[in-house]
């Protein structure tokens, strides 16, 4: 890997949604930093320049929820394999949610992480603590020791806290050490058994469902508890556009959370389906056409901060059976980037509005400065060509997962050089 | 820009079609997954095939060498007696070798896949599997994953669909009600988890019935039933005025015991079939049930043995219905139809 430092990017279109910068422009980086943009730094004599003519160059990006599989299911893929499959997609930082196994709920767990992914040298981890310890809903976590060694926020994975009781505690807890709760909201008395959207779809496949009302009431709930306790909270993936509507309110009412979606919700919905496709078995599930216009339109109007990918991925054998006896989820990381741009060849939003959505809002949620390409700032950063055409296959996949729905189509935008700490760690372009 | 618009954008990608994949370049069966996607020259061909079967039952020699040389593998995951039974003899009649194969929940639950298990019978040189599997979608599954000359005939997929249950019903239907524009068709009972019921609406609606209506509580009709093309009621007496055909679903035991129904007691009170309800219907209704029955649950046993009763008469067509599936889904071994 090449491991020169002083690097100046020449010729990009630099954006820069936090700095408010949108424009053909140079930046310099040395030392892991951001030195310069626009003038370069007295004296700077680069090791590489980079011609990034074409190209858009942006904060590398930071996916809000991406289970990479280590510890516990290597046989899906390793922090070493799907860190530097981010890092060829331009993400430079993954959250992990706690649900590894074992289960992120003691400091020795986050070490080893850490310890993984410093070795694999590619893109940031930022580790999710478990709120309840082993995720059993009983027991509060040891938060402070976990905050001790650098998880980002506390989160109970998919696994709802159901006695109300321990929920406001593990609120109040963190809010105790200041640390931010994620929440992917499911009622699980009234979720359990299914596996798709409840609708036209899942009664016409004989598909058990779960209703929309599985995330409303979840909502609804933690909504009082973040009330009550004071906790910073985030709402992860929603996948209804009620759910986005309870959360519009309540922040119209002066209730401090935030939430994302991930990207997948914003482009398919129960439809895709079709015949039992298990590349479209996902938990939250698939909703209909309205909640995913919803969606769209809370992205579009801020009630939903941040776009994530809920990076998934799966062994071949894992989707090879009866619809239900598959396992859920879709591998993501490696659609993330032209997932979102095309939101902008769409204009739900600008270009600059949608880098934001996956690098400076996801760090402000996160409360890391990064996500931006500010002097002194940490230089991770992404190179993209916005008009590479190239098609989902598994060819194309960089993930070890190959699960994904969107197999076969057609993408626009690829990353084509990839900075962490100032290092150039993945690049295609060779001149 | 309202996002309409960008939806209009956004199903647009190139994600390529599969075509049907229950019939062959010719429009002829090539597997029975389930009565939804066939068109109404499909069924009718298999209700006429297995009326052509009929004449068989009746003579000394049931056997006809249709099918000789091929093996059909009945693969149950669920324990039935009555639809297996009916398949092995439909089978046998067509001079099939037949395979029986139940696979109950701890020998799947040794670690071979469902992929490895159709593998190792593909290798015995199986020509058709007849499968049941309480998972939804498990015929599609086995389906997308035999090769060209291997046919499936789903005998039941979770809540989803049971084909030749539905099929029998219509042959039996047209045994004595033949015009069905001109009928009224009520389905009773657990829709939301009756397979049977799936395969029914669609069978109904694609021969052309004239009115199709669904009863039962709300905890028991599936979200959205009224877009399959049935009018819903919840009211029994409402439901059956005037119906020339009245089915009647089976309700499972571990429904009872559970949110869905408060008691059998007042399920029954409900919506048993009775004989003074059974007098709302047109006076030469017909009643079904794909059995078995529980008494005294979804009806009486003055209905179920009485005269407006043919119950036993859908499980004797069973086997001409299952026949003509067997019959016309079998595949040479080149890929093409064997019939």
């Amino acid at each position: 890997m090449n491991k020169m430092s002083r690097i100046h990017i020449k010729n990009g279109h630099l954006i820069d949604p936090a700095n408010g910068i949108d424009e053909v422009t140079d930046l310099w980086v040395a030392d892991g930093k951001v030195q310069a943009v626009g003038t370069a730094p007295d004296g700077f004599t680069a090791d590489q320049v980079i011609n990034a003519d074409q190209q858009i160059v942006c904060p590398g990006l930071i996916d809000l929820s991406a289970r990479l599989r280590e510890p516990g299911h290597e046989h899906k893929a390793t922090i070493a394999s799907e860190t530097a499959a981010a890092a060829s997609a331009g993400i430079t930082g993954l959250v992990c949610p706690p649900d590894t196994k074992p289960v992120i709920d003691s400091p020795a767990i986050v070490e080893l992480m850490h310890h993984k992914a410093r070795q694999a040298g590619q893109s940031h981890l930022h580790l999710l603590g478990a709120l309840t310890s082993g995720l059993k809903g009983e027991l509060i976590s040891e938060m402070l020791s976990l905050k001790e060694v650098g998880v980002v926020g506390m989160s109970n994975a998919n696994q709802p806290v159901q006695n109300s009781q321990t929920l406001r505690h593990a609120f109040e807890y963190a809010a105790t050490h200041d640390l931010t709760v994620f929440i992917r909201p499911n009622d699980p008395s009234l979720s359990k058994g299914g596996c798709v959207h409840e609708g036209p779809v899942s009664s016409r496949l004989g598909l058990p469902g779960i209703p929309e009302a599985a995330e409303t009431v979840a909502v609804a709930r933690e909504l009082e508890l973040i009330a009550q306790t004071g906790v910073r909270a985030h709402f992860s993936q929603l996948s209804t556009a009620r759910a986005a509507a309870m959360i519009g309110r309540a922040r119209h009412d002066g209730l401090k959370v935030t939430a994302d979606v991930a990207v997948h919700q914003l482009y398919l919905s129960e439809i895709d389906i079709r015949d039992y496709d298990s590349a479209c078995h996902l938990i939250p599930p698939l909703r209909s056409e309205r909640d995913r216009d919803g969606l769209r339109d809370a992205l579009k109007r801020g009630t939903i901060d941040a776009v994530c990918s809920d990076h998934q991925p799966h062994e071949p054998d894992a989707k090879q059976a009866p619809f239900p006896d598959t396992a859920p989820g879709l591998s993501g990381i490696d659609t993330l980037l032209p997932l979102v741009k095309r939101l902008a060849d769409e204009k739900l939003l600008s270009l600059s509005d949608v880098i934001d959505r996956v690098t400076a809002t996801p760090a402000l949620i996160l409360g890391l400065e990064q996500g931006q390409l500010s002097v002194g700032a940490n230089a991770d950063v992404c190179i993209f060509d916005p008009n590479l055409s190239w098609f989902v296959g598994t060819d194309t996949l960089n993930s070890h997962g190959h699960n994904t729905p969107f197999m076969g189509w057609e993408m626009h935008g690829r990353a084509t050089s990839t900075l962490v700490n100032g290092q150039l760690i993945f690049t295609t372009i060779h001149d | 820009m309202s996002p309409v618009d960008t939806q209009a954008q956004s199903t647009q990608p190139v994600k390529l079609r599969p075509g049907n994949i229950q019939l062959d370049p010719q429009g002829k069966l090539r597997h029975f997954l389930a009565i939804e996607g066939l068109p109404k020259p499909v069924l009718t061909k298999i209700l006429d095939t297995a009326e052509s079967f009929t004449a068989a039952h009746e003579s000394r020699d049931k056997k006809i060498e249709l099918l000789k040389g091929h093996t059909i593998a009945n693969l149950f995951f669920e324990p039935s007696t009555r639809t297996r039974t009916t398949f092995e003899l439909a089978a046998k009649r067509l001079s099939a070798d037949v395979l029986n194969i139940n696979i109950s929940a701890s020998s799947s639950s040794k670690g071979e896949t469902l992929l490895d298990m159709l593998r190792n019978l593909e290798a015995m040189h199986v020509d058709m599997f007849v499968v049941r599997h309480g998972s939804s979608g498990a015929a599609h599954f086995i389906a997308k994953n035999v090769p060209p000359h291997v046919s499936v005939l789903n005998a039941g997929d979770g809540s989803h669909e049971h084909p030749t249950q539905a099929m029998l019903d219509m042959f039996t239907i047209r045994q004595h009600k033949p015009d069905f524009p001109s009928l009224r068709v009520a389905i009773v009972g657990d829709i939301m988890h009756s397979r049977v019921a799936r395969s029914q609406i669609h069978a109904l609606n694609t021969l052309g019935v004239g009115e199709l209506r669904v009863i039962a509580p709300q905890t028991l009709l599936p979200a959205g039933i009224e877009k399959m093309g049935v009018q819903v009621y919840q009211n029994i007496d409402e439901g059956i005025k005037d119906v020339d055909v009245i089915i009647m679903l089976r309700l499972q035991r571990e429904r009872m015991h559970s949110a869905f129904i408060p008691s059998e007691h007042e399920y029954f009170s409900l919506y048993g079939m009775t004989e003074a309800r059974l007098a709302l219907a047109k006076p030469d209704a017909i009643v079904m049930h794909p059995g078995p029955i529980n008494r005294g649950v979804e009806m009486d046993s003055a209905v179920a043995d009485g005269p407006h009763s043919v119950i036993l008469q859908q499980v004797s067509n069973g086997i001409a219905v299952r026949m003509a599936a067997m019959a016309l889904a079998m595949r040479n071994p080149d890929g093409s139809s064997a019939s």
